[in-house]
């Protein structure tokens, strides 16, 4: 199967594309923290000098609170400000426009990720940098999602594309590989099922992983900036409900590369490195499910745990391709 | 997911429900000794009773939560090795590599099963107890469930106020009309009504019970998955052969026919599955950087009846490729690999030639540049001393897309412009010495102590020969494809895959699956001025830690009480964090 230069061209302008919109994104999330402090201390400054209202428009909604210069203007600050005024904080304009240049990027990134596909001519997994793609437009499309079902927790959106953002980064510089045709082993619709289901887990499972992270900030750390970030239970809420459904899908990716494996190595399990490590994730996930459930363990415990899992599952998809040997060795690099 | 008392009975349905009381083993009512493992106040110390007690406690604490999820934390731990260090059962050769480099931690590490965690005895400690945990867990748990599913719905508790989801409404009608609509509305549910002895109902109702179901299914199946692993291991057996093509067989009648061969400890190689093989063309295609494209080995095949006809019998064809592995007798063929096989004649100055096409191994995957050695014995020499002397081996490289030059490497994997550079050596061999000896090279010790002599090294292309000191001529004639088979048989492969997708589907069940209750207090209204209307309370309670009831009340609410309980229910949501509004779905 030829490759087409051209939509393979077109698959890196997008995917560098991408990459600028997340960071961007990610910026502006940034500036939804660094306006929590900001227009309280502008405030103070203005008050002495008496000045009259800045012509800014945008910051009258900050300006009105002098009386009281330390309140910080939380996410309820503002009642008067509603959706479509102008008045809005800049803190909700910085992270409304994060979200939709998230959107933006998902979608150039899909863009990317199909004319790859359409370059190549076969499902676009087929590599390490293919792969990690995917990995990270399944958890920026995961975290759209999670963000669509509870919006409180937009904040959040920095630390979900600041890991996005590196592994993206590390695939286009480091990882990359020309589109190319796979190897005979790799020719299998069961590459299309098993790496599908693989990647879409993966996406999951690091959003829930980002979410205990900043779950277990919230509960042992007093540093300010936090204070912008969701509540701890409803951070720990998200790590759980996207984990429920990560970890059938997971289970789910297992049994379909065990069939592959079947039909292209010879036996369904073997041991390989990448067999191992995936075993390992797999009951990892199943200490913080049971963790769940016992006492003492349910929040602080089973988000240590989450956490574990999210290392471990970043050690499988980068150690074990790029320092083992085994049959998963298929990162093209090197 | 859950093992512990969460789905089991609360103590009473209006109790906190966010966190029930944790005891992981209801106290034996018989017994003094509580479950947390403290010494019995009763018997004599060191007495039966104490061994029971301390045995009892053990078991205890074996099958509790707790110990499950270390169990399963020490299983994730002790895996990783596994991953990290050589294992045996994979890449026996880095094991001596990794041995040579760490000269003390290497042999302690193999001592210690670190190069063969997979069966080594600790991590079979492992898995071993968190079975019994969990066999130990589930049996109390299945004859719990299956009594639970015979039992009615508790009852309704005093004061549905303090449950997370309540409502009440004064509604239109008798209080039949509205215990008819709670009917209607509970369809699907397991409900139990009661009169309440003044002109009034309570209902309540349950429902999710195939969480539970789910959740045993699920554990279960680990365990049949479990079994079936283990009957495969020890009933199914592994070989590998190279086989030439042009029309080369195999057959699998016995493991002296392999290269190599892994049998499960139950196997003893006298009955394996009979049929046989044979390996016609096999075509590789390469991108043009030398990539690999495509393998196929065209081949036939005799199982059953077709073998009584002998190798002139019918053969049925297969397209043997890397992902369609040819199903047969029970086994599986696959084709693992391919290599190529230089033909050499040896003309002797008697005029005798001895011809040889043995597989050379690929050095270099990438250009399938190949090495190997091609043995002969000199014919016509009764005298065995004499015959040891004038052994002759072609070793060196095989280049399929030879670079040209003096020193020849591969350019290209193909068969384009095939090229050997080899080292003709003469003497004794050493084929006879007893020990075994590889195929694809000659004995480095025969060379170093002179029983080996190097006579010519040369350059070939196919057609050309190399003429020794003796009149001896060597000829390089042509270069064949050889494949390596493997033949694989799993009786429990199905097994396997059964339960596999029975733990699939428990997991779904287990984990979307909410069990949740519902009730309601009908009674007439006591106001004179609402004679003939009904006072309806409600209220409901998740069961399980993933709550996501509020949207599921809020419907039953909005079609029981309407618009009336709507606001007052509103209120008490979004003060709780366990089911407001935006505790939408099961799943984030």
């Amino acid at each position: 199967m030829p490759v087409n230069a051209t939509l393979a061209t077109y698959s890196d302008y997008a995917f560098h594309s991408a990459v600028g919109i997340y960071l961007l994104a990610m910026l502006l999330h940034l500036g939804e923290y660094a306006r929590t402090r900001v227009p309280a201390a502008l405030a103070r400054v203005r008050v002495p000098a008496g000045a009259p209202a800045i012509a800014d428009a945008a910051s009258a909604a900050t300006d009105v609170t002098p009386a009281d210069p330390t309140a910080a203007p939380g996410p309820a600050a503002g009642p008067a400000a509603s959706a479509d005024q102008p008045g809005r904080p800049w803190r909700e304009r910085f992270g409304r426009m994060a979200v939709a240049l998230t959107v933006l990027g998902a979608l150039v990134q899909i863009g990317s990720v199909a004319t790859r596909g359409f370059a190549v001519g076969r499902w676009p997994w087929g590599n390490m940098y293919e792969f990690i793609s995917a990995v990270c437009l399944m958890a920026v499309l995961t975290w759209l999602y999670v963000l669509r079902r509870s919006p409180a927790i937009r904040p959040l959106g920095a630390f979900v594309l600041l890991p996005v953002e590196v592994l993206l980064f590390l695939a286009g510089s480091a990882l990359y590989v020309r589109p190319a045709p796979v190897m005979p082993a790799l020719q299998s619709y069961w590459l299309t099922i098993h790496v599908t289901a693989v990647s879409l887990a993966s996406g999951l499972l690091m959003v829930s992983g980002v979410a205990s992270v900043l779950y277990l900030l919230r509960r042992y750390s007093r540093a300010g900036w936090l204070d912008v970030l969701p509540a701890a239970d409803a951070l720990d809420r998200v790590a759980y409900r996207v984990t429920i459904f990560a970890f059938p899908l997971y289970t789910f990716a297992i049994i379909c590369g065990a069939i592959w494996a079947e039909a292209a190595w010879g036996r369904f399990w073997g041991w390989d490195p990448k067999e191992t490590v995936a075993f390992v994730v797999w009951v990892v996930y199943a200490c913080y499910l049971h963790a769940r459930s016992t006492a003492g363990w349910r929040t602080g415990g089973a988000a240590w745990i989450n956490v574990c899992g999210l290392a471990a599952v970043l050690f499988n998809l980068f150690f074990i391709n790029l320092v083992t040997t085994g049959l998963h060795s298929y990162a093209g690099v090197g | 997911m859950t093992r512990s008392t969460r789905d089991a009975p609360a103590p009473s349905a209006a109790s906190e429900p966010s966190e029930p009381p944790e005891p992981t083993e209801p106290p034996e009512p018989t017994e003094p000794t509580g479950a947390d493992g403290a010494p019995p106040v009763s018997g004599p110390p060191g007495g039966p009773r104490t061994l029971l007690s301390w045995a009892r406690n053990t078991w205890r604490g074996l099958v509790s939560m707790r110990t499950a999820l270390v169990l399963l934390f020490l299983l994730a731990v002790a895996a990783l090795p596994g991953a990290l260090l050589p294992q045996r059962s994979l890449n026996p050769a880095k094991i001596t590599e990794y041995r040579d480099q760490h000269p003390w931690l290497g042999p302690l590490l193999d001592r210690l099963g670190f190069f063969d965690v997979f069966a080594s005895p600790w991590f079979a400690a492992i898995y071993l107890l968190l079975f019994v945990s969990l066999i130990g867990c589930l049996t109390p748990r299945t004859l719990e469930y299956a009594r639970a599913c015979r039992a009615r719905p508790v009852v309704t508790p005093r004061n549905l106020f303090r449950l997370p989801h309540h409502a009440s409404a004064l509604v239109d009608g008798p209080p039949e009309q509205a215990l008819e609509q709670v009917r209607s509305r509970l369809r699907g549910w397991r409900v139990r009504e009661e009169p309440d002895g003044a002109g009034g109902y309570t209902v309540s109702a349950e429902k999710g019970y195939l969480r539970e179901a789910g959740n045993l299914v699920f554990h279960l199946a680990l365990v049949g998955l479990l079994i079936g692993f283990a009957v495969g291991k020890l009933f199914g057996y592994e070989g590998q052969v190279i086989v030439l093509t042009g029309g080369n067989q195999f057959c699998n009648s016995g493991i002296l026919g392999y290269d190599s061969f892994k049998a499960g400890n139950l196997v003893d190689g006298t009955s394996l599955n009979q049929f046989c093989v044979k390996v016609d063309t096999f075509n590789a295609q390469y991108l043009p950087n030398g990539q690999p494209d495509h393998y196929e080995a065209a081949i036939g095949y005799q199982a059953g009846a077709d073998l009584a006809a002998g190798s002139d019998g019918p053969w049925r064809p297969y397209q043997l490729k890397v992902n369609s592995p040819l199903r047969v007798a029970g086994d599986r063929v696959y084709l693992l690999g391919h290599g190529y096989a230089p033909t050499f004649t040896v003309t002797f100055p008697d005029g005798t030639a001895r011809t040889q096409t043995i597989q050379w191994k690929p050095a270099d995957q990438s250009t399938m540049l190949s090495e190997g050695a091609t043995k002969f014995d000199r014919p016509g020499l009764a005298d065995e001393a004499s015959r040891r002397q004038n052994q002759i081996a072609v070793t060196g490289l095989l280049a399929p897309t030879s670079s040209g030059g003096k020193v020849i490497t591969s350019v290209f994997p193909a068969l384009l412009h095939p090229e050997v550079a080899v080292d003709v050596v003469r003497g004794d061999l050493g084929l006879d010495d007893g020990r075994g000896q590889s195929i694809f090279e000659v004995s480095q010790a025969q060379l170093e102590s002179g029983a080996l002599k190097r006579v010519a090294r040369q350059n070939l292309q196919p057609g050309e020969q190399i003429r020794l000191d003796d009149g001896t001529t060597v000829r390089f004639d042509s270069v064949t494809q050889w494949v390596d088979l493997q033949i694989s048989h799993d009786p429990a492969e199905d097994f396997v895959l059964v339960f596999a997708v029975l733990i699939l589907l428990g997991l779904g069940t287990s984990l979307t699956i909410k069990r949740r209750r519902f009730w309601a207090k009908i009674r007439p209204a006591q106001a004179p001025a609402d004679q003939g209307r009904t006072v309806m309370e409600i209220g409901g309670l998740a069961r399980t830690d993933q709550a996501g009831y509020g949207e599921e009340f809020g419907r039953l609410r909005a079609a029981l009480l309407g618009a009336a309980g709507a606001d007052e229910s509103e209120n008490t949501n979004t003060s709780r964090p366990d089911g407001g509004p935006r505790d939408r779905g099961g799943s984030a």
